[in-house]
């Protein structure tokens, strides 16, 4: 499997890879990790004719604590968010969601920033951003701006991001001190994309639920938030009723296509019994 | 297209060539430099027969462009021998385990348990099925794989010739 031609750009800095894209438009695409996008140009269902390695730009990589939230660079790989303490201590649903993606040499390359731009529904990390309330920073020829994870996504491979801006970071506001949070993900092997995954991440305060979010993967043709059935854990004591309200409500928001993974009903349950296992797992870890 | 220039270091030597960027990098070490260790299998980054050490990481060579390897020290099967010749560790533990059949995959594994090695140098059971995860053997069902990764974790950490 021969990818088409291309050129190869390398930038030395932001400036240089912005400029390139905006020279290119549409023809040109930036590479990451390049494990989203090389399968798709083996495949010729991506074709760009220029191609700009974002491989040199060390200031995309890293993770850092800005004030009340952690900034995650878009470079920042799979791996990275695996070792890191500062995400370990802060916000570890990230390490949860990071080893459930494709094998360990895939998470040597594969990058967080890749991961939420491309806009594929299989991809795992959309759906936990839009539950942790991230923002995408994006700069273009015209600037910088934010764009908020639950407002990003489009349609499949549609997103907010304009053809000449660049995904450069991931902000994410710190979740409470002593929050619960699961990531419960169905599949058929190792590495596969979901047949349905659920995001939960929820706070309690004196056996009463002080704050939900619900997010789920791969049952739409983009990731789905989830607001009406996190909102309807809020103020309960996340009871088995509650917790089946709180399934029905994602269950109704979740619409699956019909594929290999499974008719419609199935991973419609499927989603239903993954948000049932996180919200119960997330339970468990959340401190009363 | 125009070629670009290329240059890394293999095995401990500097190579270079001029290739198209298209070029992936299993290619290069293949077809250019005639390293034919490292195989071609799905060619869809799932199978991980491709698998070579670069700066440190395992990676899929079939999901990458050479271009993409400039200025990258990659170490391939066919740098994994001792230097006097003699087999690496995780070598003597595939033979001496009977961790292959037909052996297509032996290049990736082992690369692969290279890393996982380096990182953790005494890996549980279910820690070497997971580091492994990303290759697949479709003839041992991986229990002399697990076996022999396990083997050379111990002769590396020296236990296996204190016990004997």
């Amino acid at each position: 499997m021969i990818p088409g031609a291309f050129e190869y750009h390398r930038p030395a800095s932001l400036d240089e890879a912005v400029t390139l894209m905006t020279n290119h438009g549409d023809e040109g695409r930036v590479v990451a990790g390049g494990h989203s996008l090389i399968p798709m140009m083996k495949l010729r269902l991506a074709v760009p004719t220029h191609l700009i390695d974002l491989g040199n730009l060390a200031d995309l990589k890293g993770i850092r604590a800005v004030g009340k939230a952690v900034e995650i660079g878009a470079m920042t790989t799979q791996h990275d968010l695996i070792a890191s303490d500062l995400l370990a201590e802060t916000c570890p649903i990230l390490r949860e969601v990071a080893l459930t993606i494709a094998d360990p040499q895939v998470r040597y390359c594969g990058t967080v920033g890749g991961n939420v731009a491309n806009g594929d529904p299989g991809n795992d990390m959309p759906a936990v951003m839009q539950c942790l309330g991230a923002s995408f920073m994006l700069r273009g020829p015209k600037g910088a701006r934010q764009v908020a994870a639950r407002a990003f996504y489009e349609a499949a491979y549609f997103t907010a991001r304009k053809d000449d801006e660049i995904l450069t970071a991931i902000s994410i506001p710190l979740p409470a001190q002593g929050h619960g949070y699961a990531y419960e993900k169905l599949k058929r092997k190792v590495g596969d994309y979901a047949i349905a995954a659920a995001a939960v991440v929820l706070a309690m305060d004196g056996g009463k639920c002080k704050s939900a979010a619900i997010a789920l993967t791969n049952v739409g043709e983009t990731p789905i938030f989830a607001e009406a059935a996190g909102n309807s854990l809020v103020g309960t004591a996340v009871d088995d009723g509650a917790i089946a309200k709180a399934v029905a409500a994602a269950k109704a928001v979740a619409k699956p296509a019909a594929d290999m993974r499974g008719p419609q009903d199935y991973r419609s349950h499927a989603a239903g019994v993954m948000v049932e296992r996180a919200i119960k797992r997330a339970l468990t870890r959340a401190k009363r | 297209m125009n070629k670009v220039a290329v240059k890394m270091t293999v095995n401990g030597q500097a190579v270079e060539g001029r290739v198209e960027p298209r070029l992936l990098l299993i290619h290069f070490l293949r077809d250019n430099l005639s390293l034919t260790g490292p195989h071609v299998g799905c060619e869809t980054s799932h199978c991980g027969a491709c698998t070579v050490d670069l700066d440190g990481k395992s990676v899929k060579s079939c999901t990458i462009f050479a271009v993409q390897a400039e200025g990258a020290n990659l170490t391939t099967i066919e740098g994994m021998a001792n230097a006097d010749g003699t087999l690496s560790a995780l070598q003597e533990g595939f033979m001496q385990e009977h961790g292959l059949q037909c052996g297509y995959c032996t290049p990736g594994m082992i690369m692969r348990a290279h890393r996982l090695l380096q990182e953790n140098p005494n890996p549980s059971e279910a820690e070497i099925r997971m580091g492994l995860s990303g290759n697949l053997c479709r003839c041992t069902g991986y229990q002399n794989i697990v076996k022999a990764v396990r083997y050379a974790a111990d002769k590396l950490n020296g236990r296996r010739e204190a016990a004997e």
